[in-house]
């Protein structure tokens, strides 16, 4: 992995911008803990650990849920918790096998309150079909935690002969999204109550499987899949051009926003770019099999909004850049700081 | 901070108060700042932090783009976009 | 969005371009300053630099309300949030704004109660729904924003709301203006009128820049069509040897301003003998002060504010960007010692300021 840009940490206390998912995080990550604990399947960074097990290659992931509220238009932190860790397995290829679930509770947490969230849980992983097959659980005195941590872990197995990666990227490959982005963080935000806006939006939290299958039937191909949570899509695309070493050019027009997003944005000053998702994907596919690609997306369930939403160059390397049609362009950055707290 | 969007009044305003929607987002916004030119459904305004500033003049928006879409073509029309102001609107530039 | 995407029609924008070609003189170098923030942030943010002649050149002025606020006075305003009774608000662009001992946000990962609102209003809310806490407002912002701030004062006073007040940076543009017109280093052609200022206080108070100072002055509206509008307009003074003012954001800006924001500022609000801007220096009859009216709701009186001078870092050349003397990558800390991550100055971190413009949307790629 080419580690001209690889970030120090240096950082003198722990910020919130450090679980924002930007450049912070990035960071932390990078800087600190991958250099520490360093090992082939951690330094490949990708959604989840592939690792070689006796011939056969296991998908192994992990996610935290510190979302805020707990509950929220479109789903729960249980839900989020399944939905997360399901999709980082499948975005690395893998059919996912089961769960683990664990929870730090704090003292006071109303009992009532926990069997809700656990019982969204158990009908997110129902509905997704994979079982949660052990977990623990923790207590915190009460002003130690903040009701209710959700950490999932999953397994799965990854199918055979594909290949995904930065490094399998490749210049004039086309760039899919799977539907409209930004609604999960914008739903949070409006929320919680402090920005006094309403709006009727969502969050997209779902499992990506029909979607994922129905591309890798068609395109077995596929070169790269990520699913963009914190930080939007502008880190996850910043990830993949710096870990490529190539550029990914987007197309402003093509991009897919909800109205009501887009409004909460403009009059917040948010970029849609780096706002959180929990139901959406990226996939970067060979440009002969592009159009094939987004039929399949648009011809499965939830699939209905996916676009071709730009392409991979040369360069510049290492940035991703927005065009307009007008001849206009712009870097797309890494989020910087945290402007969205607690969205995940 | 000079951001300001416009937004249009959705519900009938209050004596301070108006419900604005901008892209399907809604806020009340006060609206003491546009009260000496009325406020009504369907009006539309321009939101900064919280407020109305100003409203949006239709007409002015509608003249401008005609005049932008015309530029180029013709070289009176050149004459115009220099020296335009708008003489029966908000702006006037005639000094 | 209507009244948005109108003015972001690609057709139109490239026909703004093309005429903007046609008029640029090839045996002439055009220096257009945005006074605007805002405006530096929409050309950059739509990459209007890319369609203009090579010979038009944009120079970003320091009409950015938190970029132009002197350390000493966010180091006054954080230190009011150590007070464990207060609760500190201010708008998202002050959060990361570093003060000496650090910003907003690092000081409320150290446990002060600082919190982010959108509107002076929601402060006020947050007044009067935590009784036992004393709620303090970070006030900044041109003559666009401190109507605004009037108007929530004004509510405060009525309500008689005793836990809430406004630490006050407002400041006033024009004699910003003159102090860049003033100064000797400074060649600017024509100026891009701030448009959101002027729906306040009209275009009248720019006459000086074309009567005294033979520039034109073009209001200008946000949208990517307004920027290339305006600079048409400008191009076309220019050619001509005029020096008028002019309306282009004639949908929203009233040449006289708007009569009841301007009262209300000067129902509340009285100006300052003197002013400190970062880069541009002590400024007469730039900021304003809240007036004795108002008192019991003015955080200065109810608390104790040190009124710090402090310089900035030695080898920061924020003051030379701020003038338009340097370019943002020009200055020496731009990119290395200074960026967004670690800003040495405001104008990295404020999404009006002209570095973070420049860095986020433009300056790694290979031209311009």
């Amino acid at each position: 992995m080419p580690d001209a840009s690889r970030p120090t940490f240096g950082d003198l206390q722990i910020e919130m911008a450090h679980g924002a998912g930007g450049s912070a995080s990035r960071r932390l990550l990078e800087g600190l803990l991958v250099p520490l604990l360093s090992n082939p399947a951690l330094n490949a960074l990708g959604d989840s650990a592939i690792l070689d097990v006796n011939g056969q290659r296991l998908a192994f992931t992990c996610d935290s849920f510190v979302v805020k509220p707990l509950t929220f238009p479109g789903g729960s932190i249980g839900r989020l918790a399944v939905h997360g860790t399901l999709n980082d397995l499948l975005v690395s290829g893998a059919l996912p096998v089961a769960l683990l679930a664990s929870f730090i509770l704090e003292a006071g947490f109303p009992g009532e309150a926990l069997r809700r969230h656990v019982e969204a849980l158990a009908e997110a992983a129902r509905g997704a079909g994979v079982p949660v097959v052990g977990g623990d659980t923790k207590v915190v005195e009460n002003g130690k935690g903040d009701g209710l941590y959700i950490t999932t872990s999953g397994i799965g197995i990854v199918r055979p002969g594909l290949r995904l990666g930065p490094d399998q990227v490749r210049p004039g490959d086309r760039v899919l999204l799977s539907g409209p982005f930004g609604d999960h963080g914008i739903t949070i935000l409006l929320a919680r109550g402090e920005v006094d806006l309403e709006a009727d939006l969502e969050s997209d939290s779902r499992p990506l499987t029909p979607l994922v299958s129905a591309l890798l039937e068609a395109v077995p191909e596929v070169r790269w899949m990520r699913d963009p949570t914190r930080g939007g899509l502008a880190s996850a695309l910043n990830e993949l051009s710096q870990q490529s070493s190539l550029a990914v050019i987007l197309e402003e027009k093509a991009l897919p926003v909800r109205a009501p997003v887009r409004g909460a944005c403009e009059l917040l000053g948010l970029d849609p770019l780096q706002i959180a998702n929990e139901g959406q994907f990226l996939a970067v596919v060979p440009p002969q099999q592009a159009e094939l690609a987004l039929d399949a997306l648009r011809g499965a369930p939830g699939g209905e909004e996916a676009a071709m939403i730009g392409e991979i160059r040369e360069s510049p390397a290492g940035l991703v850049i927005a065009e307009t049609d007008y001849g206009g362009s712009r870097i797309v950055d890494m989020l910087i700081g945290d402007p969205l707290p607690r969205i995940c | 901070m000079c951001l300001a969007i416009p937004g249009r009044i959705v519900l009938p305003p209050s004596e301070h108060f108006a419900e604005v929607e901008v892209s399907g987002v809604r806020r009340q916004i006060n609206i003491d700042l546009i009260a000496h030119e009325g406020a009504a459904v369907g009006d539309w305004v321009l939101i900064h932090v919280g407020f109305a500033l100003n409203k949006i003049s239709p007409e002015e928006a509608r003249k401008q783009i005609e005049l932008l879409t015309l530029l180029g073509e013709a070289a009176e029309v050149e004459r115009e976009v220099s020296g335009y102001g708008f003489s029966s609107g908000k702006g006037n530039d005639q000094a | 969005m209507k009244y948005v995407d109108e003015f972001r029609d690609s057709r139109l924008i490239r026909k703004a371009a093309l005429e903007l070609q046609r008029l640029s003189s090839p045996d002439r170098h055009y220096r257009i300053m945005e006074v605007c923030g805002g405006h530096t942030h929409a050309i950059y943010r739509y990459g209007l630099h890319r369609l203009l002649p090579e010979n038009v050149e944009l120079i970003h002025g320091p009409g950015c309300p938190v970029c132009v606020l002197p350390m000493g006075r966010v180091d006054d305003g954080l230190s009011i949030a150590a007070d464990p009774r207060v609760i500190l608000t201010a708008f998202g662009d002050m959060m990361r704004v570093p003060g000496e001992r650090g910003s907003a946000l690092e000081q409320r990962a150290r446990g002060a109660d600082i919190r982010m609102v959108y509107s002076p209003l929601d402060a006020l809310q947050l007044a009067r729904r935590n009784p036992d806490r004393e709620v303090v407002f970070f006030a900044i912002g041109f003559e666009t924003t401190t109507p605004s701030t009037a108007l929530t004062l004004m509510q405060a006073r009525r309500e008689e709301i005793p836990n809430f007040s406004v630490f006050c940076n407002h400041i006033v543009i024009v004699p910003a203006l003159l102090a860049i017109l003033d100064s000797p280093d400074m060649r600017v052609d024509a100026f891009i009128g701030p448009g959101h200022v002027s729906t306040v206080i009209g275009c009248e108070p720019y006459q000086f820049i074309a009567a005294d100072f033979h520039r034109p002055v073009v209001v200008s509206g946000f949208e990517p069509l307004d920027l290339m509008q305006a600079m048409v307009m400008a191009l076309g003074q220019l050619n001509r040897g005029e020096a008028r003012v002019e309306n282009q954001y004639g949908r929203v800006v009233p040449w006289a301003g708007n009569p009841a924001a301007l009262q209300v500022m000067d129902e509340v609000f009285e100006l300052r003998e003197f002013f400190e801007w970062r880069g541009l220096g002590s400024i007469p009859h730039s900021a304003m002060r809240i007036r004795s009216e108002f008192a019991a709701w003015d955080a200065e009186r109810k608390f104790e504010v040190a009124g710090l001078q402090v310089t900035d870092p030695k080898a920061a050349q924020c003051g030379e960007v701020l003038r338009g003397v340097l370019k943002p990558h020009q200055c020496r800390l731009f990119g290395k010692e200074c960026t967004p991550e670690q800003p040495m100055g405001a104008l990295m971190v404020s999404a009006e300021g002209a570095c973070a413009a420049h860095y986020h949307y433009s300056h790694r790629m290979a031209s311009r």
